[in-house]
């Protein structure tokens, strides 16, 4: 038995720790095209920022393979998969054997179509390498432009104004973070990042990133220019399956996988921002690049090859935590749901201490919900709703910033207290 | 693993196990610089919940499979591999809020006084009672295998 993994990041990391909990001895080869020990993506915007020391990066200890067992192949690309003869080769030639392969390749920027993206002092925002790009051209820039206003664009929008940067963010859609937040959470946000100095554009796109070899400018749709030395790409990031493309890995938007973490072809098994797998609120297939869903997915793989079957995948569900301009925020599953009768929104907005907090419901069971401002016990309404727990009888306290167990029927208090996770 | 637990039929909401906890957490160890002298003064990792006569107190229940290590993107979060307790490196930790995000017990809270950093249940490191159960007045805190 040999299981080769390729790829680097919090999948892979958590697949080889199950792995090694059932199987202290079969081999593991870890293949990744980054040159790095294994970092943590998310950390980025904080090294950028300046707000961690280099090293902190790296979230497991130094020995981590060595530990571990690990034969490593850092800084080396996948270029082909041979399923039928169950191997994978590099870009050098080299043939590498697996009886069970873990695809854990993460995500990529989306690049839009748009003229101009070849130039210099243009960047995208996912890996370390990119942070250290970024870093290094900020001795010559003054200005940055960030194209788009989500979760990536926004954490580096804010380190590179920590890095004395002019920044302004172009957003396509009327509103900042429009896939996990709703008009209300994201407009506090927006007043409290131009507060800070960050300048906002929304409802607006660039159509074209200007300059002679380098960029000096950007022109937006509403052809308006705007002066820049340096712009980041963080319209979003979509699955890694560059290596897969031509194969019969059933891929869709990412690769298909089961509640086992399998693929529909033997011994593949893939896990993390590849992947598209079940989510239990939306009830279908689909991407959701987060990290603990990729931290999820990665130990149920590594428990399921190394022979555990016994941990298995219930199927998962967006949620995101981001911190703005100070501002504690975090959505979890639907937060804009379809206008119909099926779902009920219950909210309540502060506009003094601008603490909101929304929840909805599909029947009594929650589905979503929304804290800005106060995020204290937002876990609770998570576990709810990933436990599809009814919230009949207390819907009411869930506005409450005292929400707690307190709020529980006895019963229910009791069996979420003493059934531990 | 030994956890702690509470009988809401006895705890009667006076919050000692806070004060306790925070004591315990403080640099000092003094119940009155810990309050009035420390800065930033130290967090009770400990919860009390009330309404009416009902009151508990909550903190981490060191879970066997937790969430938050699973959304910890610091590596802050960690399991002592002797005791099974899930502890916090606060040097690591960056404030993203993921472990407040997913603890189904809300156990795990933000502390803003000094370095901003996650803050929970450490079992009292290296106490063979936690200081909450020790100090219970009401015995309303058990501390047992479970």
């Amino acid at each position: 038995m040999a299981i080769v993994i390729i790829g680097n990041s919090a999948a892979a990391v958590e697949a080889i720790e199950a792995i090694r909990k059932v199987d202290r001895s079969v081999p593991i080869t870890v293949i990744s095209d980054e040159p790095h020990s294994a970092y943590s993506r998310p950390l980025i915007s904080y090294l950028l920022a300046g707000e961690i020391k280099p090293g902190q990066i790296y979230y497991r200890p130094k020995n981590f393979y060595e530990k571990n067992g690990i034969q490593t192949f850092l800084g080396k690309r996948v270029v082909k998969t041979f399923f039928k003869e169950k191997a994978v080769q590099l870009e050098n030639g080299e043939k590498i054997s697996y009886d069970r392969l873990l695809i854990a390749t993460g995500g990529k920027p989306f690049l839009p179509k748009m003229e101009g993206l070849d130039k210099s002092g243009v960047y995208t925002f996912t890996k370390l390498e990119d942070a250290k790009k970024i870093s290094l051209a900020l001795r010559d820039a003054e200005k940055a432009v960030v194209i788009g206003g989500g979760l990536i664009g926004l954490k580096a929008a804010e380190a590179l104004k920590k890095r004395k940067i002019e920044v302004t963010v172009v957003e396509l859609a009327d509103h900042i973070l429009s896939l996990t937040m709703d008009e209300t959470a994201s407009s506090i946000l927006e007043k409290a990042l131009k507060k800070e100095g960050v300048h906002l554009i929304t409802s607006n796109t660039v159509e074209a990133i200007l300059g002679d070899g380098h960029v000096d400018s950007v022109r937006l749709a509403n052809k308006k220019l705007i002066k820049t030395q340096l712009v980041v790409l963080a319209i979003g990031v979509i699955p890694n399956v560059d290596p897969f493309k031509e194969t019969s890995l059933h891929i869709e938007k990412g690769i298909l996988v089961n509640e086992r973490m399998e693929t529909n072809v033997p011994d593949v098994y893939a896990a993390g921002d590849v992947t598209q797998a079940y989510d239990k609120i939306l009830k279908s297939y689909r991407t959701i690049p987060i990290w603990p869903n990729a931290c999820l997915q990665g130990k149920i793989a590594g428990y399921q090859m190394a022979g555990n079957k016994k941990y298995q995948y219930e199927g998962s569900f967006m949620m995101n935590s981001i911190e703005v301009a100070n501002i504690p925020t975090i959505s979890i599953g639907l937060t804009n749901p379809p206008q119909d009768n099926g779902f009920q929104v219950i909210k309540k907005f502060d506009r003094g201490s601008d603490v909101y907090r929304k929840v909805i419901l599909r029947g009594d069971a929650i589905v979503g919900a929304i804290f800005t401002g106060h995020i204290e016990r937002a876990g609770i309404i998570t576990g709810l709703l990933r436990d599809g727990v009814k919230v009949k009888g207390f819907k009411k306290e869930l506005m409450s910033e005292q929400f707690g167990f307190i709020s529980f029927p006895k019963a229910l208090r009791k069996e979420r207290l003493l059934n531990l996770k | 693993m030994k956890r702690i637990f509470v009988k809401e039929e006895v705890c009667i909401g006076c919050r000692l196990c806070e004060v306790h906890c925070l004591v315990e957490h403080s640099k000092s160890k003094n119940i009155f610089k810990a309050f009035k002298e420390e800065n930033p003064r130290a967090l009770p990792r400990i919860h009390v919940e009330e309404k009416g006569t009902l009151s508990f107190s909550l903190q981490c229940r060191h879970c066997e499979d937790p969430y938050c290590l699973e959304a910890c993107m610091s590596g802050a979060l960690y399991r002592d591999k002797k005791t099974g307790a899930i502890l916090h490196n606060k040097e690591q930790c960056v404030g993203c809020w993921m472990c407040v995000m997913v603890c189904p017990y809300g156990a795990i809270q933000r502390d803003l006084n000094g370095k901003k950093a996650a803050s929970k249940c450490d079992l009292c490191v290296g106490k063979e009672t936690p200081i909450c159960v020790m100090k219970c007045p009401n015995e309303a805190l058990e501390y047992r295998e479970g």
